[in-house]
């Protein structure tokens, strides 16, 4: 089990190096003359030289890249070249909002789409087909449109919640949920499509295992074989789509954010994406791909606690 | 649809056209086709319909209403809303067709090679596939867009390389697991080059499921281009449906109906896409599963007709039996038929076991013994049930018995021993779990005397460290192992009826005669009556008291064992017979097991500790 872990922790951090390296040398690359974009048309040769040697830009690349990286290593991001905010600083405040969405709208998901999967495999017949089709058209409509019909109906029709804004969990949990609850739905709804169509699939296949005949034969009830034994066995495959759904979340949320004026790090990458402030964004790519690595950590080690011939792997 | 690797062949043209044909005939499929070539001519014929020009702005006409002049109105520019939504469908559509050539073309390529070559190619290129997916796909458009300016072409083309692992996995997939199939071996040794066959027999059978990737893809990129441009992170200088519904968001409040157009179309075409998906996936499988036959379920009936059944009467034994434990009479099992009907497996089936009788079921695979077995705990596979006759055990019809009064009776009453040992543990629970649990729901003892109780059968069966192997997960022990545990398992709560079917067909012979003696040993201790299925009658000799051979679902003779191999009547039981003897010689000395004690243990029995209960 140990060896175990420390595997993916071992390839959780390469996968990071190398995502950091390409992003790195991509974004440096492909930016052009950076001083002279932030100093603007106007500004004089002398004064563009000197703004790139304060930003360390007349150095050789590979050069820039290794101390960046020293300093990532201690957690120094470098600043933005926009507002001199530390982007460490930056990230993290907007990353808590950013991940109480995410977070929330992850649990928020996989229970319903567990009790609507268990519930179409096991029921099967109209209720079968009616989950289906629903998480066939949640697959398909744009979770961004799920988010504007949202606002339309609950917030501006009937004015059960706040249009848009966010209150901070620690200042008010009432609040929080006002200002959260529409965001996650609108999140929600295209991943519990996915997740639902799994778990209906993998708890079909496992209640036709022979293990299941064998286990009602010793007098066991379906419901209980359900909930311990088919379950934990559909649990695996459920969780690989629960891993790259939480990708898609994340992504999600930078469009859902914006709909809803969230603070969180959507509205930071895009901020910084037009106005290309490149140590930002490349902070951005960072954390979002630890954030990735940590979540699929999370989820073998789940992986391995459900299915112990995992560990042995 | 988009073809990234035109190697046509006739064999692929007769997949794709009869996929489009039958297409026709499936409502959803049709009406999502028929609305996307709607849409497709629309943006295509976008200079001939729309009535004005796209961008031209009335200062005059800003966020009017839907008018005969403009008929979904006019944006926040007062340009003609419609005329804007057939140009935009240009763009997006043209956008996400970028996307897609790209996903395909790198995809199905990558695919190819690693599936075919392997080698570090596989390697190197599984990595990368992994490297794409473990970022969100906006968040490195946001990023390249940083760097290289709002350009549609140029996202899209970047969220194509995001997507190929899709195609990829698929095609990799599909690739090893044709590759090693006897048919390209057969095209590699007759001499075709390696790119004849990639194109004859490997894209065939990719063909059809990238389509259907194909067509989610194509949803997705439409979804996430909207997503772009509603951002207003998107290419200002052209039309797209995303540049219209963030038009739309902005002028919210002063003009809700602005932001249905675009959503509309947006979303429609996406829902229209992945339903497009949903019924080739459905239509594919339909023509390439046939119906999967488990094993020992459901075959087609040969409707042969109804003969009687040659009754052997009853002969004096040694042995003595008890009570009428099962009465099983004219059973039938049925399955039901996607189209309505009742498939019927087994019909007119009696059979009767006393307590401490052993009653063998012997036929081929398909003869219904299985299906006979598992009516009698109602346990048949999804479908299947008894549709006749009656099951009567202990005074319960079986056959009509609720749910929760089986639940009652399995296990306490009846028990079950399955044929395969490994697939009929549950490999996510230890052992020593699989036999506690019932223990405790059926006898309702507690956790440590159940634990005993377990331990103490686990030494009866025959397994030398009982602690270690109540500790192990089912992977971890030998087939004779999991299926002596199975075994337990199934005396654990002291049954008076046992089924077994076909108990030691998946073993090794050496351990196929262990467990023979082990299940005659507890047989004659419990003093249990038994339902023994098998195809093998050196089994039938060895165990059993009663016989009834089975055929096509129905019984064909029966009797006692021993006047049945005196002097067998049918011809499918004189096949049967002839059988055995071109395999080799039926085990032990038929006559001697069949009249002598039952309690009498052959000196290859295991060696057995500890027996207490």
């Amino acid at each position: 089990m140990f060896t175990f872990i420390l595997r993916r922790i071992v390839s959780g951090a390469v996968l990071l190096f190398v995502i950091s390296t390409v992003a790195y040398f991509l974004l440096y690359l492909g930016g052009g003359d950076i001083a002279r974009r932030i100093l603007g048309q106007s500004a004089t040769a002398a004064t563009v030289a000197q703004k790139s040697h304060e930003l360390g830009l007349d150095r050789p690349l590979p050069l820039q890249y290794l101390s960046w990286l020293g300093g990532a290593v201690h957690g120094d991001f470098g600043s933005s070249w926009f507002t001199g905010e530390p982007v460490a600083t930056a990230i993290t405040s907007r990353l808590a909002v950013t991940l109480s969405l995410v977070i929330g709208a992850t649990v928020v998901s996989a229970i319903i789409a567990v009790v609507l999967g268990v519930w179409a495999a096991t029921k099967r017949g109209w209720i079968d087909r009616v989950v289906q089709v629903v998480s066939i058209l949640g697959f398909a409509i744009p979770g961004f449109l799920i988010a504007l019909a949202l606002v339309l109906y609950f917030a501006i029709a009937l004015k059960l919640f706040q249009p848009t804004g966010y209150i901070d969990l620690g200042t008010s949990i009432t609040g929080w949920l006002s200002t959260v609850t529409l965001p996650i739905a609108a999140l929600s709804i295209g991943s519990i499509a996915g997740i639902t169509a799994q778990v209906r699939g993998s708890v079909i296949d496992a209640l036709r295992q022979d293990y299941v005949r064998t286990l009602r034969s010793r007098g066991l009830s379906s419901r209980r074989i359900v909930f311990k034994h088919v379950l934990r066995n559909a649990g695996g495959p459920a969780l690989a789509v629960l891993a790259v759904q939480f990708i898609g979340l994340l992504g999600g949320a930078v469009i859902v954010e914006q709909i809803f004026a969230i603070p969180g790090i959507g509205n930071v990458s895009v901020t910084a994406t037009s106005q290309g402030d490149i140590p930002l964004v490349m902070g951005l790519v960072i954390a979002t791909a630890a954030l990735v690595v940590i979540v699929n950590l999370l989820i073998d080690l789940l992986q391995g606690w459900l299915n112990p011939k995992v560990r042995l792997s | 649809m988009i073809d990234p690797n035109p190697a046509p062949t006739t064999a692929a043209q007769v997949v794709r056209v009869s996929l489009f044909r039958r297409l026709l005939k499936h409502p959803t499929g049709l009406t999502a086709m028929i609305f996307l070539i709607v849409i497709v001519l629309s943006a295509v014929l976008a200079s001939v319909l729309a009535p004005r020009n796209p961008d031209l702005a009335d200062i005059n006409a800003v966020l009017a209403n839907p008018s005969l002049a403009h008929l979904m109105g006019t944006d926040s520019a007062g340009r003609d809303v419609f005329s804007r939504l057939l140009f935009a469908g240009r763009f997006s559509l043209a956008g996400a067709l970028l996307a897609l050539v790209v996903a395909a073309v790198i995809g199905v390529t990558g695919g190819l090679l690693a599936g075919y070559y392997g080698k570090w190619f596989d390697a190197v290129s599984s990595w990368l596939t992994g490297l794409l997916m473990a970022l969100p796909g906006i968040v490195v458009l946001l990023a390249a867009r940083a760097v290289l300016g709002p350009s549609m072409w140029l996202s899209m083309g970047i969220f194509g390389v995001l997507m190929s692992p899709a195609f990829f996995r698929l095609v990799y997939a599909s690739v090893t697991a044709v590759r090693n199939e006897l048919y390209v071996d057969a095209a590699r040794v007759s001499g075709l080059s390696d790119a004849r066959i990639i194109g004859r027999h490997i894209l065939t059978v990719v063909r059809a499921p990238a389509i259907i990737q194909a067509a989610t893809i194509g949803g997705i990129a439409i979804a996430i281009q909207a997503g772009l441009e509603f951002l207003g992170l998107g290419d200002t200088s052209i039309p797209t449906w995303g540049s219209m519904l963030n038009d739309g968001f902005t002028n919210i409040y002063t003009n809700p109906l602005l932001i249905l157009w675009p959503s509309l179309a947006i979303g429609l075409t996406c829902i229209a896409l992945t339903l497009l998906a949903n019924a080739m996936r459905d239509e594919l499988e339909r023509s390439s599963s046939k119906p999967k036959r488990r094993r020992g379920a459901a075959r087609a009936m040969v409707s042969i007709e109804k003969e009687p059944v040659l009754v052997h009467p009853e002969v004096v034994t040694e042995r003595e039996f008890g009570e009428e434990l099962l009465k099983v009479s004219d059973l039938a099992v049925g399955y039901d038929q996607p189209d309505g009907s009742i498939k019927t497996v087994v019909q007119d089936v009696s059979l009767v076991v006393r307590r401490g009788e052993v009653h063998g079921l012997i036929g081929e695979s398909g003869s219904g013994k299985t299906q006979t077995a598992w009516s009698i705990l109602r346990l048949l596979p999804e479908g299947g049930r008894v549709v006749g006759g009656s099951i009567f055990f202990e005074g319960t019809d079986l056959a009509h018995a609720s749910e929760r009064e089986m639940t009652r009776i399995r296990g306490k009453k009846i028990a079950y021993i399955p044929q395969e040992p490994m697939s009929n543990l549950d490999a996510s629970f230890t052992i020593g779990s699989q036999l506690v649990e019932p223990m405790r729901v059926s006898l309702g003892i507690s956790k440590a005397e159940a634990k005993k109780r377990a331990l103490a059968l686990l030494a009866k069966v025959g397994i030398p460290n009982p602690e270690r192997t109540f500790a192990a997960y089912p992977h971890e022990v030998s087939g004779g192992m999991a299926q002596r545990v199975l075994i337990a398992g199934a005396v654990s709560c002291t049954p008076d009826l046992l089924i077994a079917d076909e108990p030691t067909t998946a073993l090794d012979v050496t351990v196929q005669a262990e467990v023979l003696d082990l299940l005659r040993e507890l047989q004659a201790e419990f003093r249990m009556g038994v339902v023994l299925v098998t195809h093998n009658f050196g089994v039938v000799a060895d165990l059993c008291d009663q016989v009834s051979v089975m055929r096509d679902g129905r019984i064909v003779e029966t009797g006692p064992v021993k006047s049945i191999f005196a002097d067998p009547q049918h011809p499918y039981t004189r096949s049967l017979f002839a059988a055995i003897l071109e395999d080799g010689e039926a085990r032990g000395p038929l006559v001697e097991h069949a009249v002598g004690s039952a309690t009498s243990v052959t000196p290859t029995a295991a060696p057995r500790e500890g027996a207490s209960s």
